[in-house]
């Protein structure tokens, strides 16, 4: 097609704008095709839009509920009392010789961390499909924003927690100090999965019904009610494969000072995380271009 | 070299309708078309009509081979009718999509603005949305500190900064949405018809500070359907027709030739390209007809007209349903009506064969101005079969016009009054 080029542009005023060629940054748009590289730096360069995301996801969580911020404690707290009546008196499940309240609890405080981190990140690409279409950012900040947001909650729940410990006068150990990296499993796990979700959701929204199925279905696989060495080994070492495995007993063991050091099953837990937040991110990644068309 | 800012060369997209516009499928859907699509494809080899997968699958050419450049400091207005490929431009060119062939080079930070308000949270602060927003729209939180007075101030909302935006007027909060957007200072700004905001006062002053805008040597790419604010603001126009471009040049030249190839309004209207293969139902012509079946592109406001809509049924269904969409100048449907309306065709099946439906619409309804007309045919809650955009165009004039001028609303019907 031939265009003609006369332009009569009106004078203009030069602004302070004035940066020279080179200094400019080109960005070049053309059709992508098959696996695409994470772009991590750009996601770096916003990472200010990432802080108010959370802070967004944050702020208006308990907006117009009439608890409000309670409803972190009482999910997991409210769990930990029917499992102790049913599994702990009832059903007399070992509980690794630590009184079986507590012993449940310093699993479900994680847990509840995971699984609200999987539910809103799962659905937070449809939820926020007003912004997709209308303006460019590195996706990935959504599901990422959606799982930090629940470090509040979990900060929370975690109160709780170190009050039932005084209560039940357990001192924890050195090996606290190992607790940011359960938690930071805890976080991979719930991420590396919400982004396959997420970004099959945006496609089949077939993954809202999956993901309460998957919550319920990966909890009786996690040894929340139940020690894990029920298991004989090496199955107790294999039963790592599920993160939340090493998870929850590493939990345990920084806090409540069980004797399962989770050594070789935090080393199988983290490379399944591992695998499944890289094979999440390049799966996004490349389901990221249907987005704003799709969603 | 240096000078340039966008550079675009044959960009094109194309978008997937028919079967495969349902907004979602179902994993289901997906399997079932997974097992049968393979033998319908086989099918149809077999009978010597498709060669592959693409034919199950109807697409669309939202942009079709747009190639421009724009220097640094330009301020192009782009125009054309709706559905025209404006919007899907600047959609390409901010990142939101990608498109299908062709490539754009963008020399500089770029800032859209294709909503105004993109991210708000009711529940949160006038103070909280801007920060907000002001991030979502890509400035930095000391940027925002700094001008944060400055955004306050030209939205008019001081007393309620710390009110909850729930609670503002929708007039309250397009200003504060629109003057978060307007201290955004890019290099290159693309822009999408969010200056059709508020009340006239406003606009107003929106107009103004984008030329303010354009005066501080900013690369901007506006989409309007004011041809007053594209003479005014920018120095040349693309026009842009069914994903193609146009015509492209100094803005008044592009909006004179845009609006003088509107006055002649399209008063029938034939299908160019063909209809896709394999459909149930054919549009062949729609026509606009005055009172005594002449066909007319100008109406009188007081007098009743026709829509008349030709099809052929080819293969014949239940629940078929020929309808048209009449949209306004700025882009809003007026209405939609269907022949199965107030007929007795609900249900019914309709020979094979050529039909014509036609519609009248009463005189004293439309608000004087220009009218595009779109058709439509569907199977009730099946599918659409063949959609046709903008089709017909036309004027109401102010002939018979009585009431007070500049009423507001969509439509300007006279009612009928008893006063007591």
């Amino acid at each position: 097609m031939q265009i003609e080029e006369h332009i009569e542009r009106p004078p203009i005023i030069t602004a302070p704008l004035s940066l020279r060629a080179d200094d400019v940054p080109v960005i070049r748009i053309e059709p992508s095709s098959g696996w695409v590289s994470l772009k991590l730096r750009e996601l770096w360069e916003y990472r200010e839009l990432l802080y108010f995301l959370v802070w967004r996801d944050i702020k208006v969580r308990y907006k117009q509920t009439v608890l409000g911020a309670a409803w972190a404690i009482i999910q997991p707290f409210f769990t930990m009392v029917v499992f102790s009546v049913f599994f702990g008196k009832l059903a007399k499940i070992p509980s690794d010789g630590i009184p079986y309240p507590i012993f449940s609890y310093a699993a479900l405080v994680p847990w509840t961390f995971f699984a609200n981190g999987l539910k809103q990140a799962s659905t937070g690409l449809v939820t926020h499909a007003g912004l997709i279409k209308k303006v460019y950012f590195p996706r990935l900040a959504i599901p990422i924003a959606r799982v930090l947001a629940g470090i509040v909650d979990f900060v929370l729940a975690f109160i709780v927690l170190l009050g039932m410990m005084l209560a039940y006068g357990i001192v924890p150990t050195v090996n606290v100090l190992w607790l940011p990296l359960f938690l930071l499993l805890a976080l991979v796990t719930s991420l590396g999965t919400a982004l396959w979700l997420t970004a099959m959701n945006v496609q089949f929204r077939d993954v809202g019904y999956i993901v309460p199925f998957i919550t319920q279905f990966w909890m009786y696989a996690t040894p929340i009610a139940y020690p894990s060495s029920l298991l004989p080994e090496p199955w107790r070492t294999l039963y790592g494969v599920n993160p939340m495995v090493g998870v929850v007993e590493g939990f345990r063991w920084a806090l409540l000072s069980t004797d399962t050091a989770p050594g070789p099953i935090l080393v199988v837990s983290s490379l399944a995380a591992l695998v499944l937040l890289i094979g999440g991110a390049f799966y996004f990644r490349r389901m990221e271009k249907t987005f704003a068309d799709v969603v | 070299m240096s000078d340039i800012a966008i550079r675009v060369e044959s960009l094109s997209k194309q978008y997937h309708i028919g079967k495969k516009q349902e907004k979602y499928k179902t994993l289901r859907d997906t399997l079932t078309d997974a097992l049968i699509s393979p033998f319908r494809r086989a099918g149809k080899l077999l009978r010597g009509q498709a060669t592959g997968a693409a034919e199950l699958d109807e697409t669309i050419w939202a942009l079709k081979d747009i190639s421009f450049e724009v220097k640094r400091g330009e301020v192009v207005g782009i125009i054309g009718r709706n559905g025209a490929g404006k919007s899907t431009l600047l959609k390409i060119l901010s990142r939101i999509t990608e498109p299908t062939e062709g490539y754009a080079e963008i020399h500089g930070r770029v800032g859209s603005l294709l909503e105004v308000g993109t991210g708000f949270h009711q529940e949160l602060t006038g103070r909280e949305n801007i920060y907000l927003n002001g991030a979502i729209l890509g400035m930095k939180r000391a940027e925002i500190e700094r001008k944060f007075d400055e955004i306050v101030a030209f939205s008019e909302v001081e007393k309620f900064i710390d009110t909850p935006v729930k609670h503002y007027s929708s007039g309250m909060y397009l200003r504060l949405a629109f003057a978060v957007a307007a201290h955004l200072e890019p290099e290159i700004l693309l822009v999408d018809e969010v200056l059709a905001v508020g009340d006239a006062a406003f606009q107003k002053k929106c107009i103004g500070k984008m030329g303010n805008v354009a005066q501080e040597g900013r690369t901007v790419l506006f989409v309007s359907h004011n041809m007053g604010a594209i003479t005014q603001l920018c120095g040349r126009a693309l026009w842009l027709e069914e994903g193609r471009l146009k015509l492209t040049g100094a803005s008044s030249d592009v909006v004179a030739s845009y609006l003088s190839a509107g006055t002649e309004g399209y008063a029938t209207w034939k299908p160019s390209s063909a209809p896709p293969d394999n459909i149930e139902v054919q549009l062949k012509s729609a026509r606009l007809l005055s009172v005594d079946n002449q066909p007319t592109t100008i109406i009188d406001y007081d007098s009743q007209f026709k829509v008349e809509i030709g099809y052929e049924v080819i293969d014949p269904v239940r629940n078929l349903s020929i309808v048209y969409r009449l949209v306004d100048s700025m882009g809003n449907i007026v209405f939609e009506s269907m022949d199965t309306d107030s007929t007795d065709w609900n249900g019914r099946i309709r020979e094979r064969g050529q039909h014509l439906s036609v519609c009248k619409i009463p005189g004293s309804l439309l608000k004087p101005g220009r009218y595009q007309l779109s058709i439509l045919s569907f199977i009730d809650q099946v599918k659409i079969i063949e959609y046709r955009e903008g089709v017909l165009a036309f004027d109401v004039s102010e002939v018979g016009y009585r009431l007070t001028p500049r009423r507001l609303g969509v439509v300007t019907p006279v009612l009928e009054w008893e006063v007591k």
